[in-house]
């Protein structure tokens, strides 16, 4: 299976409140309350770190959750914010560019 | 024998609003006339203004009557359209033109726009709230069409003083905010005071069996104030600093659910 790459959008404003990250589209003003494991994938999502790895590394690591379900629960969640474009996924690494994130060529 | 001619009104009426006026200028009198009725102890005396436009008056269109609300900017100059008018602003001359139909409710909507767009740069904002003074403490009502406004307005205690039964004022003053009168009314039909007042708490409106008050975690507080911020443009820009305005806002002003029955004594637990 590819490999996914997740890197946030610019075009979004989010702030940390209380514990939870509330992420909003500046496109089309979609809101978000992320939990502590949504944060945290959300966090390192730098476009350069493939989510089974952040999976792996980050959530597993920190929280009390089965690999697979942690797993199926990140993939749900990428495509969610991916539909709102609050998230970026491709297939390989996103570079900077200007200000946005575009693909690596390989 | 003397000739008199109809006069042409071609000094401006300067509306202040939340401090800021904003000239409006009309050759029509019976226009001009309207304006300063509608905004009634909004008419500011000062000669000298923020922003001024001038107003072309038009007959309206039958087809673009349903034309949706659109607020762009293009080359530095804000755009706004709707059925009823079409208006331009350039924020850098402070100078606009607005075509429109005879009508008050283009005005007020120019109006609101302009507001919420200069506002929103300086993280305030307009809210659908009701707001009143109290004791020198300014509170805001806010909730959608039916939550309860209209209701909390009228029963406000005659030592209150009511800013807008509709639609809220509120301008930031470095660690604080102010809510200013208005005179967009709702279902009262009547203006607010022009007056302002630092801002002591902002209450989310639920109507209930009894009076009561609950706390509003953040996240939710902010979700629902920004459900209820008056917003137009599209311009992810804006959008993102009206984000961090209610943020910023939630961290400074307590957010609390007001549960209440419609009875004067809900006005005891306001503090």
């Amino acid at each position: 299976m590819a490999e996914k790459y997740i890197a946030r959008s610019k075009a979004i404003a989010a702030r940390l409140v209380g514990g939870e990250m509330m992420v909003m589209s500046a496109a089309d003003s979609t809101f978000f309350t992320l939990n502590e494991v949504a944060s945290t994938i959300w966090q390192a999502a730098d476009g350069r770190t493939p989510l089974a790895e952040i999976v792996a590394g980050k959530v597993c690591q920190e929280f009390d959750v089965d690999p697979e379900q942690a797993q199926r629960g990140a993939d749900r969640f990428v495509d969610e914010l991916s539909q709102h474009g609050i998230l970026l996924v491709s297939e390989h690494p996103m570079i900077e560019k200007d200000s946005s994130l575009s693909p690596e060529r390989p | 024998m003397t000739t008199i001619l109809p006069t042409i009104a071609k000094e401006a009426v300067s509306i202040e609003i939340g401090g800021l006026a904003i000239a409006l200028r009309t050759q029509d009198p019976s226009f001009h006339r309207l304006i300063e009725n509608r905004y009634t102890g909004f008419v500011g005396t000062s000669p000298a203004s923020h922003l001024e436009f001038d107003i072309d008056l038009c007959e309206p269109s039958e087809s673009a009557i349903d034309e949706d609300l659109e607020v762009k900017i293009k080359d530095g100059e804000w755009l706004l359209k709707r059925g009823d008018f079409r208006a331009r602003w350039n924020p850098q001359t402070r100078h606009g033109r607005i075509r429109q139909s005879c009508s008050p409710y283009a005005i007020d909507s120019v109006l609101r726009i302009v507001h919420s767009l200069i506002l929103a740069r300086q993280g305030g904002f307009l809210v659908h709230a009701a707001s009143a003074v109290r004791g020198g403490k300014a509170f805001l009502f806010s909730g959608v069409s039916g939550a309860g406004k209209t209701t909390i307005s009228r029963l406000a205690p005659p030592d209150a003083t009511l800013l807008t039964d509709e639609i809220s004022y509120v301008r930031r003053e470095g660690n604080r905010y102010m809510a200013c009168g208005t005179p967009f009314a709702g279902e009262l039909a009547r203006v607010g005071e022009n007056c302002s007042a630092p801002l002591s708490a902002l209450f989310l409106l639920e109507k209930g069996l009894q009076n009561r008050i609950e706390p509003v975690g953040p996240s939710e507080a902010i979700q629902r104030l920004l459900r209820n911020i008056l917003f137009f443009a599209d311009d992810p820009e804006l959008v993102k600093l009206v984000f961090q305005s209610a943020c910023e806002f939630a961290s400074l002003v307590p957010i609390h659910r007001l549960i209440f029955v419609p009875d004067q004594r809900v006005w005891d637990i306001i503090r």
